[in-house]
């Protein structure tokens, strides 16, 4: 297959950046898209080009590092794939590719495609915890958890926090990521004594990192990877206004 | 950037965009229960002039002698006057993050012109700020043509019912409304569904469809019902 990148080329963070063309030839379907733009930075090497910066970690969509908006769509045209598991198969030879970063206010550009996703930790930081009483293991199923509400947790637990529900925003909101944190750890047992202080902190953190609010409209879970529902979003709003209409909320 | 104290994040989480999101809904459910109400009482055109004209009376004697004279019809318009400020309040602090967020460019944040529409969005779900300035016009247009009859196309009258068959026999008249509420149309069919999710009802995918179910219910009857008597009086079916 040959391809035709048109890519987000910025040097630093106060470059202004541009879209460059590069052509790659001879890619096989069979590569991925971060191997195909492994090929594109061989090239560039060997050219004496400044390779393409992007972000990557473990390559089989666990980590939440590869990030990338492919044709305007955030992890690319696959459904529940992301960008380091969605295959050149999926392209057709002679496409262009349009490849941009994710785009936000609280995910400032650090290199080409490389955005600073530190607001996502800074989010955790506020309240994805709970506390837990030191000492030696717990006997197993000493809190018995209900099927459902284990299933429950563990769906909000697949987020990998890549930041694809923030770059698919129309107003630029983490509302996906954050309502996953919240009923991940909301839905156990274990997460209940921090629940109203968890979801008040967390979303106080969110709107201070200067992302913007949800409406309902779901872009966010057309291109997230993990398949976190919107109802994820409803639970975020119900913890929420009841965690702060309680008495000692704060 | 990261808030500290446990009241700065308190009072940070009453200043964010979920509590903005939940004093819209609640305002925006509110106006609907009263469109549901305003659409029943235009149906009454249909039993003639004593019953549309003794209707429109009996509104302002509600709650006598608890009430002055028009004393419910005032407490209901206060009602409606602070959702409806609430709401637009909450619409215009949202719409100014969303832009602060994305550079104010929205979806079209990304140099690629392919995908601009998303893969999800619907119609509704993407013209509820314009669609609510174009609803907010039409209502100032509204009072002013059947409340205060300051605009009075087809003659003015002290007589509501005349007011309304008046206005509705000009073709344009009733062109302009059919046209506001298709927007508001629209704004109900997303604005219904997400109010009650911005109020945490949507806990589960089998809720949401309920709710978008929900939603096409009510945004069908309310224009449905507003629809038939400017359409009737059009005809010639009412006089």
């Amino acid at each position: 297959m040959n391809i035709t990148l048109r890519i987000w080329r910025q040097q630093n963070h106060d470059d202004q950046g541009r879209m460059v063309s590069y052509g790659v030839d001879d890619i096989s379907p069979d590569m991925s898209f971060l191997e195909m733009l492994d090929v594109l930075n061989e090239q560039l090497t060997l050219t004496g080009d400044d390779p393409v910066a992007f972000d990557h970690d473990c390559r089989e969509g666990i980590c939440g590092m590869c990030s990338l908006m492919i044709n305007g769509l955030a992890h690319g045209p696959e459904a529940l794939t992301a960008t380091c598991q969605l295959h050149m198969r999926h392209f057709a030879d002679g496409d262009v590719i349009d490849i941009e970063p994710w785009r936000s206010n609280a995910f400032p550009v650090i290199k080409d495609l490389i955005v600073d996703r530190s607001a996502l930790d800074r989010i955790v930081q506020a309240g994805g915890y709970i506390s837990a009483p030191t000492g030696s293991a717990p006997d197993a199923n000493t809190t018995s958890v209900a099927r459902k509400d284990a299933d429950r947790a563990f769906d909000g637990a697949a987020c990998i926090s890549c930041g694809a529900c923030v770059a698919a925003c129309p107003n630029g909101s983490a509302s996906l990521f954050l309502g996953a944190k919240i009923t991940h750890l909301g839905s156990l047992p274990q997460g209940q004594p921090e629940r109203d202080s968890r979801a008040v902190s967390m979303t106080a953190q969110h709107d201070a990192e200067g992302f913007g609010g949800c409406t309902q409209i779901g872009e966010c879970t057309a291109v997230c990877p993990a398949g976190i529902p919107l109802d994820m979003i409803s639970q975020l709003n119900h913890d929420v206004l009841s965690g702060l209409t309680q008495p000692g909320g704060q | 950037m990261t808030v500290k104290t446990t009241a700065g994040r308190y009072g940070r989480a009453l200043r964010s965009s979920v509590v903005l999101h939940a004093v819209m809904a609640v305002g925006g459910l509110i106006m609907a229960l009263y469109l549901v109400a305003h659409m029943y009482g235009n149906l009454k055109i249909f039993s003639g002039q004593a019953a549309f004209d003794g209707y429109s009376s009996y509104l302002r004697t509600i709650g006598e002698p608890l009430l002055p004279y028009s004393g419910a019809l005032w407490i209901l318009r206060v009602v409606l006057l602070v959702s409806v400020g609430a709401h637009i309040y909450a619409a215009f602090v949202l719409w100014h993050r969303a832009r602060a967020a994305t550079g104010g460019k929205g979806g079209w944040r990304y140099q690629t012109t392919r995908n601009r529409r998303g893969v999800q969005r619907s119609y509704a779900s993407f013209t509820m700020r314009w669609g609510g300035i174009v609803i907010l016009l039409f209502v100032i247009y509204h009072l002013l043509h059947l409340t205060a009859n300051v605009i009075a196309p087809g003659g003015a009258s002290e007589s509501p019912y005349e007011r309304m068959i008046n206005g509705f026999s000009i073709w344009w008249v009733v062109l302009s409304y059919v046209i506001a509420l298709i927007a508001l149309g629209f704004h109900l069919r997303h604005g219904v569904w997400s109010a009650f999710a911005s109020l945490g009802a949507n806990t589960s995918v089998v809720r949401r469809r309920r709710l978008n179910q929900l939603a096409y219910a009510v945004t069908i009857v309310i224009i449905g019902g507003f629809l038939i008597p400017p359409v009737s009086i059009l005809m010639g079916w009412v006089r």
